[in-house]
């Protein structure tokens, strides 16, 4: 399986202060030695796992970088595998250039997501923290990397356990009921049932609903900054992205087209879009920038619904208000520097959350803040909770809850016990999908698909 | 000793129990020529533990094994005392029938039907030895204690528990078979020679008592159904039920009796070293294990209709003679019972199961095929089961055809198999319902549907049964769309039925369909305005009842096994050294080469073989490119 010794570069590449490249397999040392000239003179080879030794990085005689090595030895190492990580100075041109001295003595370019596969393949983590890991990679923020940490080591399986001890042990109880009738063992009742069922689905529920909130912190939040022209909309996206993105002007239409931008406020990645207004227009390019906005607005997790304070509603701004009331949004009224004019209490009627802000001075910012945390859901967010991660944990979750749901609904509805059984089994195999426990092949695939390259 | 050429014949069966006796009539009827041997003539189909057939689990596999054209479910049948299907309030899936039996009556009609069978032959003999020979033809010898040497194409050991067979009765013990036969002594060493592991298992059985010692007068009494369900699907009606069993209770006064000679109990005492079934305990296990538990039920079973001898279900014990007769004087309506034969354990020797492939073949041993007892399990509805799968593909094999398989997704025989072969036996193997992951399609009522094409197919299912069959599920294929066709109107009649039933009213049309779709409705409740309502049997009822109702839970199902399919399409071939698949841990390289995995899905269920180890298998297949069937 692991022929092959694999290298690439592990650290993001760009600028930055160290760029790390990592090999492993059988060969790593070996071929590690052939590049690195350690100050000590002693080999790689020669030494214990666990070891740093500093030196140069040189092929053919030429010296590459002043650079330290790091020595795991197998099975102790991220892989499971020799590994050798060499911290050379960052930066493009160098890193490359270290990896193609290790490549040209003898490693193999790794492919996408091939180090975490063969970590995985050797039994050093299972599939929930194998996705973890490509949490940490593209986490965003702090926030996400604690939260992607903490599944790491193990906090979504101790959820997941628990839920599934719970109904493994309902479907023991029902299954040894079936098979010992005459055993005397004490018959299982329904509110019994339903209290398992009820407290199975408040935990997936939970899971799932903190899925959200978890997405809105690694993945970010699709945003949508939504009003008629030249209330402020682009001013407010370059507030929050903090340079200028959009084309401001005082000519109501500017924005012709959808602008995208990711920003992070507070603990939440915002994946912003400023639109064109929605107004009636003759004008064919316009219009294209008003039908994306709206199809935008269809499709997105969040509005920023901006008004101008300084003016009274429009037609325009009440049918806005109207098109959000099943959309978690939160009004903003801008331009609280000038006089205002506009009536707060329609706009209140259906939409929870207003802040008032003035995009050009700044002011109302952190409350701007707040409400983001508190409408994606962020506000109470424990990221050491053990979130579930990536599409594949939330549908397997998602069945989950279906299955437990399903043997909600047989049991009410008056089934015997063996319907009941078919869907708690069925609930049970979810769970254990989402932790690896169960394995397909479908779900390999499915989860090294996402891998990026140097983990 | 002096020997003698004693004949050649296709098939060789060794014991003549419940595994022995499908294998060999399997064998002759698909044509081989077939001999069975008996250590004790009398003893042939005998039932040494408990007077009846069947139960949870049990019950589907006796069915399983009339569909496919075996014997068991009809001769219980035609010695039937009484019958009970177990788990009715429970839901389809679990029901299990049980028929209490007249054994003696069960042993001599299993006996003679093996007289009767063509191209078989039935023989008293302790075998002794066996050998493999260079003769390609009939690779196999077999010798008696007589010195007579047969030759074989094929053997099936079918040995039960005679084989290296030691009872114990609290410090008692000596060699013997069940029922005071002779065990068989020296053919166990016979296969450590060959080469096969052999360990040690144990089983137990509790006392008969005399009918007329027993105080029936304050017993709860245990009633059969009305009317009883035969096994057979060839058994129209069976009569009325002829005996009832009643029930008991031991009390705190057993429980300490037996826990002041637990020291005297050859088990706690360490005199046996075999291991014993935990979903069978004896009543002193039971005891130790639940200390918590006040009482343990015991049932009082006729031991057939000839004999006074009564079975205490749920006593087996081996606690020394004079401590049973205490503590048996402790139950109430036992108090002044007469033991006519006391409770003993026996061990005996038997094989790991992981040696075997699914066609009950020693892998290692081409032509040598085990069944019963002897592959780890227990009972006599498991040991049937795989007598039968033996025997078909012992014959099979002999005719150079195609070997039968059985899937765990469309049996629990093949459960049982791929349990056995696959997880391997730390006890004896006993079946449950908890065993299959596809319960509510592996029910007892539609064996037939699942298997009788099969049996067609080997050649076990005669024309007769073919037709009868057939024109079954013409029935239940019209009777469904009657019933999904057929729209009743809302009228008071019907709503009065629906509010008795405690279901809601309809208001417009509504199809019988969806009404039988409620849990709360049967068939029998529709009697009064199902006009139309064909005269059929009420199996085809049932299945179409079951098949509507469950119709949601049983595709649920249907796509587990589905899912399972995908997994199995994926082909191991038979010469894979997993040692040189690295990324394999070592423990999953030792297990897959010993189990040889026929597909992945088999692989997935070993011990000790991780979902990250499968996905190293499915990596490597893939990266191989053999995927089977698509070579």
């Amino acid at each position: 399986m692991s022929e092959n010794t694999i290298a690439a570069i592990s650290t993001a590449q760009g600028q930055g202060g160290i760029g790390i490249i990592r090999i492993s397999g059988n060969d790593a040392i070996e071929v590690a030695d052939k590049i690195f000239v350690s100050v000590s003179g002693k080999p790689l080879s020669s030494m214990e796992g666990y070891r740093a030794s500093y030196g140069k990085a040189v092929e053919e005689g030429e010296m590459l970088d002043e650079v330290v090595a790091i020595l795991y030895r197998s099975p102790r190492s991220f892989t499971g595998e020799d590994v050798v990580e060499i911290c050379c100075h960052g930066g493009l041109y160098i890193t490359r250039r270290v990896l193609r001295a290790v490549l040209n003595n003898g490693a193999v370019l790794a492919e996408p997501g091939e180090f975490t596969k063969r970590a995985f393949l050797n039994g050093k983590m299972d599939l929930s923290e194998a996705q973890a890991v490509m949490d940490i990679i593209s986490a965003q923020s702090r926030q996400a990397a604690r939260a992607a940490v903490s599944t790491r080591t193990g906090a979504l399986r101790k959820r997941i356990e628990d839920i599934k001890s719970d109904l493994v042990s309902l479907a023991g109880h029902l299954c040894a009921w079936a098979d010992f009738p005459e055993e005397d063992i004490p018959e299982v009742t329904d509110s019994a049932i339903a209290e398992t069922l009820n407290r199975a689905k408040g935990k997936i529920e939970k899971l799932l609903n903190e899925y959200e909130a978890g997405q809105a912190i690694l993945h970010g939040v699709d945003t949508v900054i939504a009003g008629r022209p030249n209330v402020g909309k682009s001013t407010l996206m370059n507030l929050l992205s903090g340079f200028d993105k959009s084309i401001v002007t005082e000519i109501p239409g500017t924005t012709r087209d959808v602008v995208e931008e990711t920003v992070i406020v507070g603990d939440v990645t915002l994946r912003l879009c400023d639109t064109a207004g929605i107004r009636d227009t003759d004008n064919p390019v316009e219009k294209i920038g008003v039908d994306r906005t709206k199809e935008r607005l269809s499709s997105c997790s969040l509005v920023l619904a901006v008004f101008d304070s300084s003016q009274e509603l429009t037609d325009e701004d009440i049918k806005l208000i109207d098109s959000l009331e099943d959309i978690p949004s939160i009004a903003i009224i801008n331009k609280t520097d000038l006089e205002r004019k506009l009536d707060i209490n329609i706009i209140s009627k259906k939409i929870n959350h207003i802040v008032y802000i003035s995009a050009i001075s700044g002011d109302g910012k952190q409350e701007l803040v707040d409400a983001i945390a508190e409408v994606s859901g962020t506000k109470d967010f424990d990221p050491c909770a053990g979130i579930l991660s990536g599409e594949r944990q939330r549908s397997a979750a998602q069945s989950a809850l279906d299955c437990v749901t399903d043997a909600k609904n047989t049991l009410d509805a008056g089934y015997s016990f063996d319907a009941v059984t078919v869907c708690v089994e069925d609930a049970i195999d979810a769970l254990l999908q989402l932790t690896g426990e169960n394995v397909s092949d479908a779900v390999v695939d499915d989860v090294f698909h996402s891998f990026c390259v140097g983990k | 000793m002096q020997t003698y050429q004693a004949g050649k014949y296709d098939v060789a069966v060794i014991g003549a129990g419940h595994a022995g006796i499908e294998a060999a009539l399997a064998s002759a009827r698909l044509g081989c020529k077939t001999a069975i041997f008996t250590i004790n003539m009398d003893a042939v189909g005998n039932c040494p533990c408990n007077p009846s057939i069947g139960g949870t689990a049990k019950g589907h596999l006796v069915r399983e094994i009339d569909a496919l054209g075996g014997e068991m479910g009809k001769t219980a049948d035609e010695s039937f005392l009484q019958m009970r299907m177990l788990n009715r309030g429970k839901g389809p899936a679990v029901h299990s029938l049980r028929g209490q039996i007249d054994r003696l009556k069960y042993a001599s009609i299993m006996k003679h039907k093996l007289e009767l069978q063509n191209n078989l032959e039935l023989r008293q003999a302790e075998i002794t030895d066996i050998n493999r020979t260079d003769n390609a033809d009939y690779p196999w010898e077999l010798t008696t204690q007589m010195g007579a040497v047969f030759s074989f194409k094929k053997v099936i050991i079918a040995t039960g528990t005679y084989l290296g067979g030691r009872i114990f009765v609290g410090e008692v013990s000596y060699e013997g078979g069940p029922d005071g036969t002779f065990a068989a002594t020296r053919f166990g060493q016979s296969l450590r020679d060959l080469g096969l592991s052999i360990r040690r298992f144990k089983t137990g059985t509790p006392a008969r008592v005399l009918r007329s010692s027993i105080d029936f007068s304050e017993l709860d009494v245990q009633c059969g159904d009305e009317p009883p369900e035969p096994f057979s699907f060839e058994t129209d009606e069976l009569g009325d039920n002829k005996v009832v069993c009643h029930i008991s209770w031991t009390n705190e006064n057993t429980k300490k009796i037996i826990l002041d000679n637990i020291h005297r109990s050859p088990l706690y005492g360490g005199m046996i070293e075999g291991i014993g079934p935990r979903y069978c305990p004896s009543l002193e296990d039971k005891i130790m294990r639940f200390a918590d538990k006040e009482r343990h039920q015991l049932f009082i079973e006729p031991c057939g209709e000839n004999t006074e001898e009564m079975y205490l279900q749920g006593m087996s014990s081996s606690l020394p003679e004079e401590v049973q007769l205490k503590f048996y004087h402790t139950i109430k309506g036992l108090e002044n019972a007469v033991v006519m034969r006391p409770a003993y354990a026996i061990e005996y020797d038997c094989v790991d199961p992981l040696s075997l492939d699914a066609t009950l073949q020693f892998k290692d041993f081409c032509g040598l095929y085990g069944a019963g007892q002897f592959n780890g399990s227990s009972g006599y509805e498991e040991a049937a089961a795989q007598g039968l799968v033996a025997g078909i593909n012992a014959a099979l094999s002999v005719k150079g055809e195609e070997p039968l398989i059985l899937e765990r997704s469309g049996s629990y025989i093949g459960t049982l198999i791929d349990d056995l072969i696959t997880k391997g036996a730390n006890e004896p193997y006993r079946m449950m319902t908890s065993r299959s992951e596809y319960r509510l399609v592996l029910r007892q009522d539609n064996a037939d549907k699942r298997l009788t094409p099969i049996g067609r197919k080997i050649g076990l299912v005669t024309d007769e049964r073919w037709a009868r069959f057939l024109k079954k599920q013409e029935e239940i294929k019209n009777e469904l769309y009657r019933v999904q066709h057929t729209v009743l109107s809302p009228t008071d009649e019907l709503n009065d039925i629906l509010v008795s039933c405690e279901t809601s009213k309809v208001t417009t049309g509504v199809s019988l369909a969806d009404l039988l779709r409620r849990p709360q409705i049967s068939y029998k409740d529709l009697t009064p305005v199902d006009k139309d309502r064909p005269d059929l049997h009420r199996s085809v009822f049932e299945q179409v009842e079951i098949e509507v109702k469950y119709a949601g839970y049983i595709k649920k199902q249907l796509d587990r096994v589905e899912q399972m399919h995908r997994m199995q399409e994926r082909e191991l071939p038979s010469d894979i050294d997993y040692k040189d698949i690295t990324g394999l841990r070592l423990e999953a390289q030792e297990k897959l080469n010993k189990i040889k995995p026929r597909n992945i899905a088999q692989a997935s269920r070993i011990s000790g073989v991780s979902p990250a180890d499968v996905s190293v298998l499915i990596i490597w297949l893939t990266r191989n490119g053999r995927k089977g069937g698509e070579q």
